[in-house]
């Protein structure tokens, strides 16, 4: 009975070894990451700003972050909106907004242009999100003033009755820590995002500041890097 | 006999894993009912941080998938594989770590997430110190396995044992590579991964997270504790042998389907797509081999409530196989896509594949590991429509809420305008909120009943056999 094969001969070889079992499936579980993950660190087509080099900020030698202009293309998170944006991540925000407008006519109307996979090059995670419980955020920046943003996170409803969102009074009780910014956007260089030493340095501007600043900055950047031609086919 | 198996397997291991997973259902569904209703009543909030819906979601995420699903996996993995080829497990030692590193992890989980220590990548949101603790101790778990079916009694492998292999694999891939970040303090890093690159790894992990430790896991489950329940082998042998290999070659391919219309390549998406829709022919032949393993004493059902749950555990199966290459399709996933149907979907396999089958197993876990009866069969029961009726009410809230946001966000009026600001498709989704939170409150009092079921069971099992001996010598 034992000796009986049931399959082929492979199958039945492989049911016996459970060594034999363990490579041809670890082998087979390893095909389609690789297929569908490698190439998209070395295809240049995955990234548009190698086809369309205005997407990216062409910054001049020592010229700091100050001088960026809305519109310049895309740059690196200055410190106060890289700290905004750890905030973003610690309370969730990801969970119920998404950063990722489809090429769809209602999304361009309701969001504005379609997503690029330039424009979230330095996201270290990518925050592009799953669920849209509230919009979607991507094109946010410029769209409201800094203080509609401050009385909508301490209070939702004060200025959308129809939210469901948390209110978020703790975040201006939260000053922020230079030393901290500092740490980050040193291991972000070391990840690639192109921080020179006098970028790192100016992670002093968030000193005395509190954590509702710092992500109304980071919301009001956010999708205003790029400056769009409506004839351009960027995909 | 009970003595002599006692003796000769590692029971006791598989006993604290089974208790844990039954508490850890109660607790993980009960924050996701409390996560549902503030989505409904948003003052449930109650204005504190820790008690904020986006800390919150993450922790009821890691505690059903992790903690239940998890102690579910690990405490029907190691008694199947002791069963099944006929030999202890390899190191008790190496189990009692499993088991007291998994449970430290979960307790992390409990203290980190609510304190917002995340790393910002769905279901993968622990961070790094507890992501190597996660690596170790997996790799512990699938030692264990291995050596043990490698020292086995008997000729073959069975099949319930391909399918935990294969999770287990797959499982140390996805966390190794998903989870690789840079600290910048004790507990907060950031990916390595950026943008368009760190989205399909991290869809690459969110799927297979759902495909392998959910599905190819809970598929052993199936393989073992359906013909063992049901009395019968399982239907098909050659079956099994194409669902396992179709399910564990092409599973991997489908994370892209989450990714759809967005920055990503759009032959990535298409790619996943086209894959996801094939995987119906393996997912089907799965739950078709599943319950014909009945053919010929489907009567049973009527008597056996145990057998309920794993049969219609299949059923949900084969539904969310279905619908999950729907919404991959390009066409639905346009509409589907950042809507609730995502959500009903997830639930329509976690509350009603995932869950049931896992209870199913318990059961039969407690009756054979405490060599008794149920303390109540009539609860056994009562669980199994409290589940059905709570799982079916949240699926469909979510299936209307989704498809009516997705309907809303895209209409256009006569004069060519949106017609419906984003804030009234908010309003629109109240009463569907509330729904979803009633339905997910039934289910939470099937796994409370079941919680009771368990420990009136084991109180009475361990009195029994305490007093037993004493009676005899009187």
């Amino acid at each position: 009975m034992a000796d009986q094969i049931h399959s082929t001969k492979f199958q039945d070889k492989i049911e016996r070894n459970i060594f034999v079992m363990f490579l041809v499936t670890a082998l087979l579980l390893s095909v389609g990451g690789i297929v569908e993950i490698i190439p998209l660190f070395y295809l240049d087509e995955t990234m548009e700003h190698n086809q369309h080099s205005e997407v990216l900020w062409q910054r001049k030698d020592g010229q700091p972050l100050s001088e960026w202009k809305a519109g310049d293309g895309v740059r690196p998170y200055t410190a106060m909106e890289l700290a905004g944006r750890e905030v973003y991540i610690r309370e969730g925000c990801y969970l119920c907004h998404s950063q990722m407008i489809r090429p769809f006519r209602d999304e361009k109307e309701r969001y504005g242009h379609y997503s690029l996979a330039s424009e979230s090059m330095y996201d270290h995670p990518f925050q592009w999100g799953s669920k849209r419980t509230g919009p979607d955020l991507a094109r946010v920046g410029a769209k409201y003033s800094d203080d509609w943003h401050k009385r909508h996170l301490r209070a939702p409803r004060d200025v959308v009755p129809e939210s469901v969102m948390p209110n978020y009074p703790w975040l201006e009780k939260n000053t922020l820590d230079v030393e901290r910014m500092k740490t980050t956007m040193g291991v972000m260089r070391m990840m690639g995002v192109p921080y020179t030493d006098a970028d790192i340095e100016s992670a002093s501007e968030v000193e005395g500041k509190n954590e509702l600043q710092a992500v109304v900055d980071y919301l009001q950047v956010l999708g205003t890097m790029v400056k769009f031609d409506d004839t351009k086919d960027y995909r | 006999m009970q003595a002599s198996l006692d003796q000769k397997y590692n029971f006791d291991i598989v006993k604290w894993f089974t208790v844990a997973s039954v508490i850890y259902l109660v607790v993980g569904t009960l924050v996701g009912v409390l996560i549902a209703s503030q989505l409904a009543w948003p003052v449930l909030n109650f204005d504190t941080a820790e008690l904020s819906f986006g800390r919150l979601r993450p922790l009821h995420t890691n505690a059903v998938i992790f903690a239940f699903g998890g102690c579910a996996l690990m405490a029907t993995s190691f008694y199947s594989v002791q069963r099944t080829c006929g030999v202890r497990l390899w190191s008790d030692k190496l189990a009692w770590f499993v088991f007291i590193g998994w449970n430290l992890i979960i307790v992390s989980a409990v203290i980190t997430l609510p304190l917002g220590l995340t790393s910002g990548k769905e279901y993968a949101e622990l961070e790094w110190p507890i992501d190597i603790a996660i690596a170790v101790v997996w790799l512990a778990y699938g030692l264990n396995f291995i050596m043990t079916i490698a020292t086995r009694k008997t000729s073959h492998i069975y099949v319930s044992n391909w399918f935990f292999l294969s999770m287990i694999i797959m499982i140390t891939y996805l966390h190794v590579v998903n989870s690789l970040a840079i600290p910048v303090s004790a507990f907060k890093s950031y990916s390595v991964f950026s943008g368009v690159q760190d989205a399909m790894i991290q869809w690459w992990w969110g799927h297979n997270a759902v495909g392998f430790y959910l599905t190819a896991g809970f598929l052993g489950i199936m393989y073992y504790f359906v013909p063992k329940q049901a009395g019968r082998p399982i239907f098909s042998y050659r079956l099994s042998v194409i669902h396992f290999w179709a399910l564990t070659f092409g599973y991997v391919w489908l994370g892209a389907h989450h990714l759809q219309y967005t920055a990503l390549p759009d032959w990535t998406g298409s790619l996943g797509a086209a894959v996801s829709l094939a995987m119906i022919i393996p997912s089907w032949g799965g739950a078709v081999n599943g319950m014909m393993t009945l053919s010929g004493a489907w009567d049973k059902l009527r008597t056996d409530y145990v057998l309920r749950f794993l049969i219609v555990s299949l059923a949900f199966y084969a539904m969310s196989t279905f619908e999950g290459p729907v919404m991959s399709a390009k066409s639905v996933n346009a509409l589907s896509h950042y809507t609730d149907w995502t959500i009903g979907h997830v639930h329509s396999g976690a509350l009603g594949w995932v869950a049931m089958v896992a209870a199913g197993a318990l059961y039969h876990l407690v009756m054979k590991l405490w060599n008794t009866e149920m303390f109540s069969a009539k609860l056994v029961n009562l669980h199994f429509w409290l589940a059905t009726v709570g799982a079916v009410i949240y699926i469909i809230a979510m299936w209307v809420s989704g498809i009516m946001q997705g309907l809303m966000w895209r209409d256009y009026d006569e004069f060519g305008t949106l017609t419906y600001t984003f804030a009234e498709s908010v309003a629109a989704m109240h009463p569907y909120y509330a729904m979803r939170a009633v339905g997910g409150l039934i289910y939470w009092l099937g796994g409370a009943v079941m919680l009771y079921n368990v420990i009136m069971t084991i109180r009475q099992a361990s009195s029994a056999t305490n007093t037993s001996p004493a009676t005899a010598a009187a």
